[in-house]
């Protein structure tokens, strides 16, 4: 039985470990993000696939974050992510940027078992200066035509929020595809779900097309409306005066402290 | 279809309407994060075309056809699968360079900003590129950008079959020219003018003697704009949807 409580869940988030989360459309575990920051997780290699919003910017804000690789981090229609930008200005986060696609493929690349992804754009561009892990070679099958290589990348552990898991571990994800190439190259995945589901998800053809095997999850604690303040696409929208008022806050560190008192180390009542 | 006088027309509509023309004939249209005003235009064009071009709004259930994850965006793009496409950069130069990442040194910056998204990619594959900049000051529109997340063009080698068309500003626009890396002022905004266009760019561009007016959008495509458009974009783009054209929140 892998469903647990959700900080036995998180148990395979240490610290120092590459944790690899999706955008914020796709299912971002953010009750698992405040429950990791209040055991003080420390030296995350966070890995967004492809970019990052409120769940980043608390994680690095609460000092839990060293280096993190992204194609972005913002707060979206409401704004820069504050945190981040501190962070970054004063020294205080490493950040490897990276483009989307680059991501996605470094993913592909783990989710095969081949050392390297190639991917067409970047030459040119001080993105790809900034990253000596990129490669250019001349494409094997052609001439004169450089190309990228993107080294696979294998996260230890997956984290993500989906609508519903079984008891045997299988987890629905639906459109959200990339939450299956997260956990096919992440060493571990951990999953927190909105409801537990009556039954096998790969029993109904139409649910099985929208799952991921429990094959690849290490665990799973149920935790309805766990992707607060953010989405859950499909089952409810983002709490945008919440994340208002976390971007006006988060605008100085005294500001906030006072989010974490009252929004992550008190564990809200509803 | 006559012209309405433009104090009756918003900028955000005028820029809309303006995009919309210029992407007038693609297949599918992709706009990817913080492009209301571009997400605006493909909705539009979409209207006017009876469901052509398809469009693909990052970020929405509804008006996107992928069930494959992320990527299948990039991988559409890259295939050649789509024609158009929308950046924006913080700093923008007279050869079409972004930068979306900082000012000053990249290793200890001046100010940061949230990163280069899909554009390192999506600008050498997709045809067509329109950038946008709201803010067309010399502080934006600069000479040299301090980092290039995407640059406006490449060596002869590299493969690249995309890149810049157009840029568009609260002021203006401009058509880029891709063998000479260069823009031309293409028209200027109603109540703007080609003084204080030259005024607010950092960066060398071409012009004729006098720059045409850009043409204020028609009253069919500001209904369209705010019966049809504005309701859409209230998934991904509420608070625009809300300041611009007035839509209200459901709870």
């Amino acid at each position: 039985m892998i469903v647990r409580s959700l900080d036995e869940a998180l148990a395979p988030i240490t610290d120092g470990c590459v944790l690899a989360v999706p955008r914020d459309v796709s299912g971002v575990a953010m009750a698992a993000t405040r429950a990791l920051i209040r055991r003080g997780v420390k030296r995350l290699h966070l890995v967004a696939l492809p970019t990052a919003s409120l769940q980043a910017d608390l994680l690095i804000g609460a000092g839990c974050v060293e280096v993190i690789e992204t194609s972005a981090v913002s707060l979206g229609e409401l704004g820069p992510a504050p945190r981040f930008t501190a962070a970054v200005v004063a020294g205080a986060v490493r950040v490897k940027d990276a483009t989307c696609p680059a991501l996605h493929a470094a993913f592909q690349a783990a989710e095969k078992g081949v050392p390297f992804m190639p991917l067409r754009g970047l030459i040119g561009s001080d993105l790809l200066a900034h990253r000596p892990d990129w490669k250019v070679v001349d494409n094997p099958f052609g001439s004169d035509d450089p190309i990228v290589l993107i080294p696979a990348l294998r996260p230890d552990v997956a984290l993500f929020h989906a609508p519903l898991a079984d008891r045997d571990g299988n987890v629905w994800i639906g459109r959200d595809r990339e939450l299956a190439t997260m956990a096919h190259a992440a060493a571990r995945t951990v999953v927190t779900v909105e409801k537990l589901y009556d039954g096998n998800l790969f029993d109904d053809p139409t649910l099985a097309a929208g799952a991921l095997g429990g094959f690849y999850l290490e665990s799973v604690a149920v935790v309805p409306n766990g992707a607060w303040p953010l989405a859950l696409a499909d089952h409810y929208s983002a709490d945008a005066n919440h994340i208002a008022d976390y971007a006006r806050l988060a605008a100085t560190a005294d500001g906030f402290a006072a989010y974490l008192d009252r929004h992550v180390h008190e564990r809200r009542a509803a | 279809m006559s012209a309405v006088p433009p104090e009756t027309c918003r900028t955000e509509e005028l820029l809309a309407g303006t995009i919309a023309g210029l992407i007038a004939g693609a297949r599918h249209v992709a706009v990817g994060a913080s492009s209301p005003i571009p997400a605006a235009a493909a909705l539009l064009a979409r209207e006017r075309g009876h469901g052509r071009p398809h469009v693909s709004l990052l970020g929405s259930r509804r008006q996107s056809f992928f069930t494959d994850g992320g990527r299948e965006l990039f991988d559409c793009a890259g295939q050649g699968r789509i024609d158009a496409f929308f950046l924006s950069g913080a700093q923008i130069d007279g050869e079409g360079n972004i930068n979306l990442v900082c000012i000053g040194d990249y290793t200890r910056p001046k100010a940061r900003f949230p990163g280069s998204f899909g554009s390192a990619y999506l600008y050498y594959v997709v045809p067509k590129v329109i950038l946008f900049r709201l803010e067309h000051t010399r502080r934006t529109l600069v000479p040299k950008v301090d980092f290039i997340s995407a640059p406006g063009a490449s060596a002869d080698n590299v493969h690249r079959p995309g890149g810049p068309v157009a840029l568009i500003t609260n002021r203006c626009l401009f058509a880029f020219d891709r063998m000479r890396r260069r823009f031309t002022l293409a028209s200027v905004h109603p109540g703007h003018t080609v003084a204080e266009v030259i005024d607010n760019t950092g960066f060398d561009f071409d012009r004729s003697v006098d720059a045409p007016t850009t043409p204020a959008p028609s009253n069919d495509d500001l209904r369209i704009l705010r019966a049809v458009v504005a309701p859409q974009l209230m998934e991904v783009y509420p608070k625009f949807a809300a300041e611009v054209f007035g839509m209200k929140e459901s709870a």
